[in-house]
């Protein structure tokens, strides 16, 4: 295991500095929404989704029933559902570990365990799982950094919460760069501003999911040629 | 906090069996791969893009754009999050540089 851990430690340094650095921020809004190190700690445990616990947080000033949570959850997290596809081999060969390793397989750490193999004389089962308790652990550490952080410095945290609307620009500008067609990204826009101007700002979750959802389909046999294209042109490269 | 300890744990528990319920799905389902059915495939490939573009909205659902500080505040930290993403495209610099401006704006000239 020693042997697996010092293997594994570098190829995950990446991962630790940015993990880390949006745990802190994570664990200071959920510090300022009133949850202590506690509870940073227990959602980073049990829940482990970068993206998805800044979301989380506005949940915890009430307003949203669980059904509306769940639905938002699923959809945020949607694409997690192919991750787990490159590795049923891999994984399938270490056990009941295997529920640990899907259960741990963030954008990070799938991306990460895509590109390394470990070295000769390191067995791959242990390797793929102190690969993946390692990154954890960093998620884990920076936001209970983050909270204690928090319930120590008493600053004035006004507008701090705009973190979350900017990392989630950071994500969209991003993809926007890497997809070649911008009709997904537009159609998400469009059908939340149409929701949010028709129903307003409590209730608007649910409606642009669904809206989103059918426009898409309804667009499919567009969009999904363009899609085509850019896998063919990423494969030539 | 504005939830009981029950509720809150409740919403933990939610997100968390979600989560693990989708990271957990390919060894459910698809023994084999290559079997994916393609509106799976496809959905998987147009959401993300679409759910960030929603949830920007969610953000910044609470604007009022009639009335006084009209939105401004969050216009010019957007701006300023794109141009330093633009500039640098550095995920870090963006979010805390957009956010500081954020809390010097609404802290100090949008009080």
């Amino acid at each position: 295991m020693k042997n697996a851990i010092k293997a594994a430690f570098p190829y995950t340094i990446p991962v630790m500095l940015g993990y880390l650095s949006i745990g802190i921020a994570f664990g200071l809004l959920f510090e300022n929404a009133g949850y202590n190190f506690i509870w940073a700690f227990c959602i980073s445990l049990l829940v482990y989704a970068g993206a998805m616990q800044f979301i989380a947080v506005s949940f915890f000033s009430g307003g949203l029933g669980l059904i509306q949570i769940a639905v938002m959850t699923l959809v945020v997290n949607f694409r997690h559902i192919f991750y787990g596809l490159s590795f049923l081999e891999r994984f399938g060969k270490m056990g009941f570990k295997k529920w640990y390793m899907a259960f741990a397989l963030t954008d990070e750490t799938y991306s990460l365990l895509c590109g390394i193999k470990p070295p000769e004389n390191v067995d791959d089962k242990k390797f793929l799982l102190c690969v993946a308790l390692l990154n954890q652990s960093y998620w884990i550490a920076g936001s209970v950094i983050g909270a204690l952080a928090g319930s120590m410095i008493t600053f004035n945290t006004q507008g701090m919460d705009f973190a979350m609307t900017a990392l989630f620009l950071v994500i969209f500008l991003d993809q926007w760069k890497a997809y070649r067609t911008h009709i997904p990204a537009l159609t998400g826009l469009v059908c939340s501003i149409a929701v949010l101007a028709a129903v307003g700002p409590a209730n608007m979750v649910i409606p642009s999911m669904v809206l989103i959802v059918i426009s898409l389909m309804l667009m499919r046999k567009a969009v999904n040629p363009m899609l085509e294209e850019e896998r063919e042109e990423g494969g030539e490269k | 906090m504005t939830l009981s300890v029950g509720e809150s744990a409740m919403i933990i528990l939610v997100i968390s069996a979600v989560t693990f319920g989708l990271r957990a799905a390919p060894f459910l389902l698809f023994s084999r791969s290559g079997r994916i059915p393609k509106v799976i495939v496809y959905l998987g490939n147009v959401l993300p893009p679409a759910v960030m573009g929603m949830l920007i909205i969610y953000c910044l659902k609470n604007i009022r754009l009639v009335q006084n500080p009209y939105g401004i505040p969050e216009l010019i930290a957007v701006t300023a999050v794109i141009g330093l993403h633009l500039w640098r495209r550095n995920n870090l610099l963006s979010i805390i540089g957009g956010t500081a401006v954020y809390m010097f704006l609404v802290q100090f000239v949008f009080v």
